[in-house]
This record gives C-alpha cells, sequence and structure tokens, in this order.
C-alpha cells in the first residue's frame, strides 16, 4: 500500500476521532462522510466500513445516507467533474442540447466517468448564473453562453 | 413523576373521557374507534410515514397523523367524516399506485395488510395508474427473501430490526420515488449482517419479506417412495398453529400436528422436543462440569439459530462462553441419521429429514456444513409454521377435526421440559431442573421458576446448588440479548448462566409463526402471552417433567451415546462457532431514518 493512502487514511481517523469528543458524535457523520470524499474522492465499501466500525455506525445507516444525498459520489470520479446545469433558464437556453452534445463527445451518461478517468459527467439545478444560461462547469470553472458546439471546444482544450 | 388526569376530548361529535398523555390514536383506541393504521406499531417508534391514521381536528387546517399527534383537553376530532375518507382512501390508493397487482397470486392473498385496508376503505377501483418501480427479488438469503416491488415504505422492518433487534441489517436507501429499503451497500442479504431471525417478515404488513419457501419441494420429496420421509416438529409451532386455523392464540395442538405430519406422508413423525431434552442431558453436563472445573463462565445457549449468528458477527469475543451443544432441531436431526436410521437399519443417505419449525434462521441452520453428520446434512429441509399450515390446508387435511396421534419412537417422547423451550425462559428451567438434581442428587421441589418466567427483556434468577450460589439470566429478541451481554462484557462474573432466544417471547414469537389475523397486530404481547401459556400447560400435564427423567432419553445414552459428553455425543451433538463478516455494529442510539 502506498504511503499517500495512509495519510487520508489517518486524516480521516483523526477527523473522526475529534468528532468523538463531541456530545453527540453520530450526527457528525455527513460532515464525516464529506471528509472522506474529499480526501479519496468518492466514498467507497472500504472507507465506509472504516466509518462504522470508528464511529460505531451500522453500515446500513451510513449507506442510507450516503445513497440519500447527490453530492456523495459512490464510484471513483474522473479527474475533471463536467457539471451541465439544468435548471430553468439554462434549460430554456438549450441545455438539453448542450448535455446531449457532452454525452455524445465523451461517450459517456449522466453519473458515469470515462474510461480514462479524465471526465465524470453530472447535472445539476441552477448554478446562480443565469445570465450566461445555458452554463456548464468544469470543477470549479464556470463557462456561459454555450452552444453544443462550444462545450465540445471547452472539453477538449482539458483533453491536452 | 408526571400525573395522568383524565380529560375530556371530543370524538365525532360525543365527549369521551380519556387518559392525558396519549396520541389520538391512543386516544381513540381506548373508547372503542379504531382509527385505519399501516405503518403504525405499538412496540416500534412513531414513523408518521403511511398517513392513513388521519384524523381532522377542529382549528387545525390539514388532516393530522393520529398515531402522533398528542390529544388536548376539550380537542374535537372528526375520524370518519366524508371527506376525511375520500382522502385516506386516496392515500391508499396512492400507495396501491405503486404496488403490484397480483394479489391473487401472491403468497400473502387473503392475510395481507394493504389488502385488508384496501378493502376496508371501500376501494373498488383503481383510479390511478402511474410509474411502477421494478427491482429484482433478492434470493441470496436461505432464510429471508426481500421483495422491494411490494414494499410500500412504511418503514416496520427497518424500526424492528433496528430498535428490537438491534441488528440494523436494513434502512432506506436512495430518495423519493426511488427509495428502497436494503442492506448496506445493496449487497445480496446473505452477505449483510442479517441474523435470518426473520421478524422483518412478521411485522411487514405486505409480501416484501418472505421467508423462502419449500413447500412445492417438499410435496415432490413427499411423492418419492425411495426415500423414508422423517419430520419433527418444534414444540411452539403446536402453540401457535391453530391461529393459522381461524383458532384464537393459545390452543395447544400437539397431537394434532402429529396427526397432520402423518397425513401429509411422513413415515416418521418425531418431536424435536425430544431433541430438547436431550440437549438439556448435554447442556447441563456440560454447565456443571465448566463449573467443576472452572470452565469458561458464563455459560450461554446456544439452541436460537439467529442468536447465533447474532454471536459470530456482534459478539465473536463471546464464542468461547457459547455452550458446544447443538440446537434441538440439529441433534434430533443427527440423531435421525445415524441412531434411527441404525435402528432401521436404512442407509443414512435415504433418509429425508424434515423440521417443522416456528423459525426462519433454522432453514440457515439446516445449510449451515458444520452441524453435517457423516458428510450428510442432519435436517436436509425446514418450513416454517405458516408454510407446514399452508401445506396441511393445501393437502387437504381437516387439521381442525383430527384426531390426535402419538409421536413415533425413538425420538418422540418428551417431557414437559422439552416443551418449554419454546418460551422464553424455558430452556434455563429445563437446564435448571435437570442441572440442579444431576449436581446435589436431590430432588427440585419448586420446578416452575418463576422468576425467569414472564416477558421483561432481562429476567435474572438465582439457585442454590449445595450451597453454592448459581447466578442465571435470560433474555430474548436480539435487543434484549445485546443489553444483557455488554453487561456480561461489563461484568464477566456476574452470571453464571445465561439463556439468549433471538425473537421477542422466545420461539413462540419465531419469524415463521402465523401472521396476525384480521383482529389483531404482529407480534402482540398478548397473542405471545396465550402462546406461552399453552406451553406451560402441556407441561404441567405431564407426568415427566424433568429431561433426565424421560425413559427414551435414558434408554438412547443406555444404548447408544453411553453417557452426556461422551465421544459419540461429542461428535453428533457438540459444535464449534467462527466469527463471521461481516462484523455487526450495535450503536449507541440512532434513530432509522
Amino acid at each position: 500500500m502506498d504511503t499517500h493512502v495512509d495519510e487520508r487514511k489517518n486524516e480521516l481517523i483523526e477527523y473522526m476521532e475529534k468528532t468523538k469528543k463531541q456530545s453527540h458524535p453520530e450526527s457528525c457523520l455527513i460532515a464525516i462522510l464529506h471528509k472522506a470524499q474529499q480526501l479519496y474522492g468518492y466514498l467507497s465499501k472500504e472507507v465506509m466500513d472504516e466509518v462504522a466500525t470508528t464511529m460505531n455506525i451500522p453500515t446500513a445507516h451510513i449507506w442510507g445516507v450516503a445513497t440519500f444525498y447527490h453530492y456523495f459520489n459512490l464510484a471513483p470520479q474522473g479527474a475533471h467533474t463536467i457539471y451541465v446545469c439544468l435548471g430553468t433558464a439554462c434549460f430554456v437556453k438549450g441545455a438539453g442540447k448542450v448535455l446531449d452534445a457532452v454525452k455524445e463527445e465523451l461517450k459517456i451518461s449522466v453519473g458515469e466517468t470515462t474510461p480514462d478517468n479524465l471526465f465524470s459527467l453530472r447535472e445539476t439545478r441552477c448554478l446562480g448564473a443565469c445570465g450566461l444560461a445555458p452554463v456548464i462547469m468544469v470543477d470549479d470553472k464556470m463557462y456561459g453562453e454555450l452552444t453544443p458546439k462550444k462545450a465540445v471546444e471547452i472539453l477538449r482544450s482539458y483533453k491536452k | 413523576m408526571r400525573v395522568t388526569e383524565m380529560i375530556t376530548i371530543y370524538i365525532n361529535n360525543k365527549p369521551y373521557e380519556v387518559s392525558s398523555g396519549q396520541t389520538i390514536m391512543q386516544a381513540a383506541d381506548s373508547v372503542g374507534f379504531r382509527i385505519p393504521r399501516l405503518c403504525y406499531h405499538p412496540k416500534l417508534s412513531i414513523e408518521g410515514a403511511c398517513r392513513v391514521c388521519i384524523v381532522e381536528v377542529e382549528g387545525i387546517r390539514n388532516y393530522v397523523a393520529s398515531c402522533a399527534y398528542p390529544i388536548t383537553p376539550g380537542m374535537k376530532i372528526k375520524t370518519n367524516s366524508r371527506e376525511l375518507r375520500q382522502a385516506r382512501r386516496d392515500i391508499v390508493e396512492l400507495i396501491l399506485d405503486n404496488h403490484p397487482q397480483d394479489c391473487h397470486t401472491c403468497e400473502r392473498d387473503g392475510i395481507c395488510e394493504l389488502q385488508r385496508l384496501a378493502y376496508s376503505m371501500g376501494i373498488r377501483h383503481r383510479h390511478f395508474e402511474g410509474e411502477r418501480k421494478h427491482y429484482e427479488k433478492d434470493l441470496s438469503s436461505s432464510s429471508v427473501i426481500r421483495d422491494p416491488d411490494k414494499c410500500i415504505l412504511c418503514g416496520r422492518c427497518v424500526r424492528i430490526c433496528s430498535e428490537i433487534q438491534k441488528v440494523n441489517a436494513l434502512r432506506y436507501a436512495h430518495r423519493g420515488f426511488k427509495t428502497v429499503v436494503m442492506p448496506a451497500y445493496d449487497l445480496p442479504f446473505a452477505e449483510s449482517v442479517c441474523t435470518a431471525c426473520g421478524q422483518c417478515i412478521n411485522v411487514c404488513p405486505t409480501a416484501a419479506f418472505v421467508e423462502k419457501n419449500y413447500t412445492q419441494e417438499l410435496f415432490d420429496k413427499l411423492q418419492d417412495s425411495a426415500l423414508i420421509k422423517v419430520a419433527q416438529i418444534a414444540p411452539s409451532v403446536r402453540a401457535a398453529i391453530g391461529e393459522a386455523f381461524g383458532l384464537g392464540p393459545g390452543r395447544a395442538m400437539e397431537k394434532e400436528s402429529a396427526a397432520a405430519m402423518r397425513r401429509l406422508g411422513f413415515d416418521y413423525v418425531f418431536d424435536t422436543q425430544f431433541g430438547a431434552d436431550l440437549t438439556i442431558m448435554e447442556e447441563a453436563s456440560e454447565f456443571l462440569e465448566r463449573i467443576q472445573s472452572n470452565g469458561k463462565l458464563p455459560m450461554i445457549t446456544s439452541c436460537s439459530s439467529a442468536w447465533m449468528k447474532c454471536m459470530e458477527q456482534f459478539y465473536p469475543d463471546l464464542i468461547e462462553n457459547v455452550s458446544t451443544c447443538k440446537s434441538p432441531m440439529s441433534m434430533t436431526g443427527a440423531l435421525t441419521k445415524t441412531f434411527f436410521a441404525e435402528k432401521i437399519k436404512a442407509d443414512p443417505a435415504r433418509i429425508f429429514s424434515v423440521a417443522i419449525m416456528c423459525c426462519t434462521a433454522k432453514k440457515y441452520e439446516a445449510a449451515r456444513p458444520e452441524l453435517r453428520v457423516n458428510d450428510l446434512a442432519a435436517v436436509d429441509l425446514v418450513v416454517t409454521t405458516r408454510e407446514f399450515a399452508w401445506m396441511v390446508k393445501s393437502a387437504g387435511i381437516d387439521f381442525l377435526h383430527l384426531q390426535g396421534e402419538e409421536f413415533d419412537a425413538p425420538l418422540g417422547l418428551s417431557s414437559g421440559a422439552g416443551t418449554i423451550f419454546g418460551v422464553t425462559g424455558g430452556v434455563m428451567e429445563a437446564a435448571i431442573r435437570t442441572a440442579y438434581e444431576l449436581y446435589t442428587g436431590d430432588t427440585l421441589i419448586d420446578i416452575e421458576v418463576e422468576d425467569i418466567r414472564g416477558f421483561a427483556g432481562i429476567k435474572e434468577g438465582k439457585v442454590m446448588m449445595d450451597g453454592r450460589e448459581i447466578r442465571v439470566a435470560v433474555a430474548h429478541g436480539l435487543g434484549n440479548a445485546c443489553n444483557l451481554l455488554d453487561l456480561v462484557r461489563k461484568e464477566p462474573d456476574r452470571y453464571h448462566f445465561i439463556e439468549i432466544m433471538g425473537c421477542p417471547g422466545g420461539c413462540i414469537g419465531g419469524g415463521g409463526q402465523p401472521y396476525a389475523g384480521s383482529n389483531s397486530i404482529p407480534l402482540d404481547q398478548e397473542c405471545l402471552k396465550k402462546r406461552a401459556e399453552a406451553l406451560y400447560g402441556l407441561d404441567r400435564d405431564k407426568t415427566i417433567r424433568r429431561s433426565h427423567e424421560n425413559p427414551e432419553i435414558q434408554k438412547l445414552y443406555r444404548e447408544y451415546l453411553g453417557r452426556p459428553l461422551s465421544p459419540l455425543s461429542h461428535k453428533l451433538l457438540h459444535t464449534h462457532y467462527r466469527p463471521k463478516e461481516p462484523r455487526g455494529i450495535i450503536p449507541q442510539e440512532i434513530k432509522a431514518r
């Protein structure tokens, strides 16, 4: 096992030990899962098992919470995550076509990751940039006033 | 201390005096209004999910869920207005909308709470036609089948599994329309922490949880003339089977059951209670040996299969404390394929050994590799009380008018001690009756041990044996067992001997017992009490009430086993357990969402 993995695990355990000193540690579960996802990029069975044992929370309960919130990834994510906004304004301005073009370009569906692990595709509701509709967000960067063609060009720029 | 006072509330325009501090539903129940309900169960936390129990309260704009809403003095409640009836009917229709329309081919046809509710709402058409979920059935477990298509998300299974059993195998996963009750990681049931106790089946209002059904296979085997068909029946089955034929709870139908087994086509009809007597001989001897040789204490009973799986996953540190005795079912099965086979000079491979059990976990137990004898399964097939009752009906046997018949020798005669195995505290009581006399050589005068009878979650008792104090404890239901064992982990010297049964009430509350009828609820306390009384009654009526006085047991030791804990006893009647994955986790207090 490489040391990087151990470091992440240590950080997660340290984080959990800190929450256990609080009065209702079990109520910190969502925060712990956030931390785990921040460290690993997604929530694996192994990570959830680790949380279960350390926090003394049944795995079924953790699974229930992890599947309830869209934010949590249950599979490894690509290097870049593309969020296609399907909020009302974007949708009216053709976000559906942008999404289709992105799917066509990456040959994956929403929620999936490309085989080269470069991109994960997710849909989202309003990103608060309706003036620029339709928009997509790649990681933390927003791209607005898109056409299907422009969206594809943006993605290709990440491939270089 | 909070004092409850009587207050006046108005239900459907008439005043009623009821105790304060109740919910609307409880208050209405107390004066004879049974508000329709679905997700509510008196032993579980309030979910308020189904909205079937809504009522109208004057001054409140929306209908309220009566299971969750407290009464206040002068409250004016309507339970049956035209608008309310309509709203309630719509709610049930919407539940039905996402439910398969296959009642007539469903296993719970005729004994389904949802069906009964739909009928009582007056639903005669299906008005809504919307999107319907579809999931694969989970057939992986040897005991419990999960069918999410039939699930209406009432959450009773989730709550009983976490609140009463503390196993926490089930939770809601995903959200909204896509919500499904499932084990962690959507793994097959067989790979989860599920103990196979089957309580989810007992409380499920539909057929989202049912036992793995072996009735067709058994009917086929019963036709096979090359096989010697042998059956045994657990004590608790006879205490409950009458309910499956419309009788009230508490009717002991021991000899009728034996007669029905013969009519189904079994060649030999044995009694698991014989195995229970044998278990007591071995277990009491093992206990005395541990006492005398400073062995590992407290010793914990090992009869309950759900408890055994629970122990391996949740309490592997206590494995050495668990008695090495197999369960009465597995002992009877082991002797069927050895002692009995030799006696009738038959090839054990030709014997088809069937157990009729109040239990779903026994299906799992029967399949355990460590319980095989001479490379044969001790028990080839297990059917529950429900399956047995169905087979009797399906075969056209008039159960209620059968003349009683006796069980067959040599594995059919039992003492009263074997009978009370079916109720919480019974194994301990039976063990005390024998251990006391084996240890002291005196006769135990007061053989009914009141301290460990009844339905308290954890019961404690003391027995003086030749001036030596033996402290015992009894827990029923895995949640109570967990509480007791947490105590044992903290105070290992507190007890000498512990009985644990996986189901509430012991085997009489097993996961394979008849479904609650139209006027009762699953796991109703009164029903459990009556089933217990049926077994205590059978015990009282017997001349032989101590396992070691059972003449067939004495003969078995004389002719075959030698003595308790002999090498042959060890080979056939004892086993060992190992820690199992996935490891179970018992949380402090987490409310199931």
